[in-house]
């Protein structure tokens, strides 16, 4: 084990989520990673800044995983940004809390791949559409490793739901123990286009 | 009586259960068996303290059952009884006629004519309700699949004695024809026609009372919150019931399971289980140890064979048709053996039958003296058998737990129960609702219960300070107590109640102010709530936003001074018993203020990612911006 791992956990209505669910279990309990439910620990939205800091600084890869909700991020977790990623602590003079750490997305869209094309109905890819998460990452002097997308929830059949928790939990580990591959996950539309080929075994 | 009197008797009966019933216990071996070797001990044949006392006393103690039924009942409204039909009818109704005809078939081939031994298989077919739901109740197998089927048998035996009693006249054996003695059945002297309607009648009755008059007046007893009273309106209640069904012929302990279905959606559900509960338990002890006295170890030690071979026909036929029975009707190996081996005993009623039986002059009083023995002994032979089953059967067949049907149960309980439903608590209560909970609620004002319930919500009348009305409403069972009374001292003592009591269960208590709150963290309490700071801080949110400030700042900085305030409250728990508490407080509260004052020169210190002062004073710095 070399790199510690939190994923912040957004969604507002987990109990009507098929998918998120599924990825997040699938994701807890491994060692050396520790999954952070904003919503169920600041339900009345009052995020706690100092205990945030505290468990950013602990962890070497900072994964922001929730739904894509018309084309970004739940406002509880926009919230947590404002609130905790501070001038003067985050960035600005001084602000190198994060510095070095490494910044990922993991996403769940209704939409499907070919929708989030120039010539699909959203007219942008799914990293396109990322870009501010990406550049505050890049304010932070966080490494951005790219998006990890489940594409067409709203179709995918419990066994495809299973796969893809299957690849997700991989590349956790992947990440954990330093055997993933950065150079090649920027080249493609979302990390887990190629699972395969992201992951050096080692 | 050997010249004892009332209180000699009680005390003999007692005292020999305090010694027996936790040996037994001690000895895994389960409180009936306890009772019946003090019974055993205190008769005639041992050391007659009793005399021949043992068989009117059983009578009275009879009145256990009675009870026993009727708390059964409260725990069974309608519905749960309709669902557990198949098993009433069609398992209790094969179970005895099965049994029966295997019985009479066994005493003729052993050279009984056919009328004695029809009497003697009807007799004998009927179990023990006493053993079986003592037991069961008391291994907690009661919500089992075998306790279930179990207790459906023994429902309908209780029904089947009935038509059993009226068809015993009609088996009178020519050889004893002479000397009749006219019928003692209750309804003899009305003309036969309007027996049935009579039947009509009573059980009409009961259901008419339990669900019209009853929680009237229970109401207005309870208002004089004399608690003597609402016991002895229970007893009223009950006896009444059991005089009526008497009357007509009819077997009180049915009348008054009846009596407790009706009123299983009664508000006073709870109060009539924790009033009538210590009742039935020294009255069924009692009657144990009245079996046990009764046994005649005289016949037995004259005719061991008889006796012995008796016994033998008798468990082994009830094993077998109960086997066969379970299987058929679908029981997992596991709750077929429990089902089986707990029902494999001759029951109290055979007591009553054989000697209207002899009465009847259907059967020879020497034949129905042996019958009883060897239904005593059957009696005492259950807690062996079911012992063997815990301890030997049991590890072999695998877990006896099935959880997977648990709205069929007997018992079935709330996770939730919250004591104290006036504003507080029915505001709560109904918040849980909405998320499709149905918490079990008490109250100890009937007249709020009454306006609660016809408003449409269920609660039920009972002063949970009382450690009885909380087992009953479920307390063992339930993994959350919300204790939502006003009262500070009721508070705290419910907590140490329950923490003694039901320490499985979590508890989530309302506060009153501080130093009520420390009461109740110091007691052990995890989810300690105080009731007015909640509406205390949206009601300043608003005065501020009134005086002009904006709605999510005036939100925020109500939550952000209640978050302060509870970790205030949490701090001074530590010293609480110092010296210097009161002047800790003060300090808290002034820093508090002042620090909240201090970060209003600035912004809430919390929300500073939204302040673009600091932003500001750097770009004025260096001219670079970040966004």
């Amino acid at each position: 084990m070399h790199r510690s791992v939190l994923i912040v956990f957004a969604h507002p209505s987990l109990k009507k989520s098929r998918t998120g669910r599924i990825l997040a279990e699938s994701a807890s309990g491994l060692d050396g990673v520790v999954i952070h439910d904003l919503y169920e620990s600041y339900p009345e939205g009052d995020v706690d800044v100092e205990r945030e800091r505290e468990l950013l600084l602990a962890h070497d890869i900072v994964i922001l995983q929730h739904p894509f909700y018309w084309y970004s991020i739940p406002p509880l977790l926009k919230e947590w940004i404002d609130l905790v990623l501070g001038f003067g602590w985050a960035y600005g003079p001084g602000g190198d809390a994060l510095r070095d750490k490494s910044l990922l997305s993991a996403l769940t869209c209704g939409g499907g791949l070919e929708a989030y094309t120039r010539k699909g109905q959203n007219r942008y890819t799914v990293r396109e559409f990322l870009a501010p998460v990406e550049q505050t990452g890049r304010l932070c002097g966080m490494e951005w490793l790219g998006p990890f997308v489940v594409h067409g929830t709203l179709k995918l059949t419990e066994t495809e739901i299973r796969q893809h928790a299957v690849d997700y939990r991989r590349l956790i580990e992947a990440l954990r123990d330093d055997r993933f591959d950065a150079g090649r996950a920027a080249k493609l539309t979302h990390i887990n286009a190629d699972v395969d080929a992201v992951i050096r075994e080692d | 009586m050997h010249g004892q009197d009332f209180f000699g008797l009680t005390f003999v009966l007692l005292a020999a259960s305090l010694v027996a019933v936790p040996l037994a216990k001690k000895l895994g071996l389960g409180s009936v068996l306890g009772y019946l070797v003090a019974g055993i001990a205190v008769g005639p044949f041992v050391l007659n303290l009793v005399g021949a006392e043992g068989e009117h006393i059983m009578h009275f103690a009879e009145f256990g059952v009675v009870l026993m039924l009727f708390l059964i009942g409260l725990e069974l409204d309608p519905q749960k009884l309709w669902r557990l039909r198949r098993g009433i009818l069609g398992l209790g109704g094969a179970q005895v006629l099965v049994t029966a005809v295997l019985i009479a078939a066994a005493a003729m081939l052993a050279g009984t004519a056919w009328r004695p031994a029809v009497a003697a298989g009807l007799a004998l077919a009927l179990s023990s309700t006493a053993i079986v739901l003592q037991t069961l109740s008391e291994k907690g197998w009661l919500r089992l699949d075998a306790g279930q089927n179990a207790f459906s048998v023994l429902l309908f035996q209780d029904v089947a004695v009935i038509p059993i009693l009226a068809l015993l006249p009609l088996l009178i054996d020519p050889a004893l024809k002479e000397a009749v003695v006219a019928a003692e059945t209750p309804l003899s002297e009305l003309p036969s026609w309007s027996k049935p309607l009579a039947v009509v009648a009573a059980m009409s009755l009961v259901v008419v009372l339990g669900r019209f008059l009853v929680s009237p007046v229970l109401r207005i007893i309870a208002r004089t919150r004399l608690h003597e009273l609402s016991l002895a309106a229970a007893l009223v209640l009950v006896v009444g019931i059991a005089l009526l069904m008497d009357r007509v012929g009819l077997s009180p302990a049915l009348g008054t399971f009846l009596a407790g279905v009706v009123l299983a959606g009664s508000e006073y559900r709870h109060e009539l289980e924790a009033n009538i509960e210590p009742f039935k338990g020294l009255l069924l002890g009692v009657f144990f140890v009245a079996v046990g006295a009764s046994l005649d170890l005289d016949l037995v030690a004259g005719s061991p064979l008889t006796v012995g071979g008796m016994l033998l026909v008798l468990v082994g036929v009830k094993l077998l048709v109960l086997a066969i029975l379970g299987r058929v009707f679908g029981l997992r190996r596991d709750q077929n053996l429990m089902f089986t081996l707990c029902l494999a005993q001759g029951g109290e009623f055979a007591f009553v039958l054989l000697s209207f039986a002899v009465q009847q002059r259907v059967m020879a009083a020497a034949d129905a003296a042996l019958l009883i023995v060897t239904v005593t002994l059957s009696m005492a032979l259950t807690p062996l058998l079911l012992l063997f089953y815990e301890r030997v059967l049991q590890p072999r067949v695998g877990t006896h737990r099935t959880d997977d049907r648990p709205s069929d149960t007997v018992e079935s309980h709330a996770d939730v129960i919250i004591v104290g439903f006036g504003h507080f608590g029915s505001a709560l209560g109904r918040l849980l609702r909405t998320a499709g909970h149905c918490p079990t609620v008490l109250d100890h004002d009937s007249d709020r219960v009454e306006l609660l319930r016809k408003l449409g919500l269920t609660v039920y009348f009972g002063d949970a300070t009382r450690v009885e009305v909380l087992r009953a409403a479920g307390a063992e069972q339930a993994g959350i107590l919300v204790l939502a009374l006003d009262n500070p001292e009721a508070q705290l003592h419910l907590v140490r109640l329950a923490q003694e009591h039901f320490p499985q269960a979590t508890i989530v208590a309302r506060a009153g102010g501080w130093v009520h709150a420390h009461e109740l963290m110091e007691a052990g309490v995890d989810h300690v709530f105080r009731e007015s700071l909640d509406s205390a801080m949206r009601m300043g949110a608003e005065t501020l936003r009134l005086l002009g400030l904006r709605g999510n700042r005036a939100y925020r900085l109500s939550r952000q001074f209640r978050r302060r305030d509870e970790a205030m409250l949490r701090d001074l728990l530590a010293h609480r018993h110092d010296q210097e508490y009161l002047s800790r407080a003060r300090e808290h509260i002034q820093d508090l203020e002042s620090l909240m004052q201090a970060e209003q020169t600035d912004d809430l210190n919390a929300d500073a990612g939204w302040d673009p002062g600091p932003l500001r004073r750097a770009a004025r710095q260096d001219g670079e911006k970040p966004d």
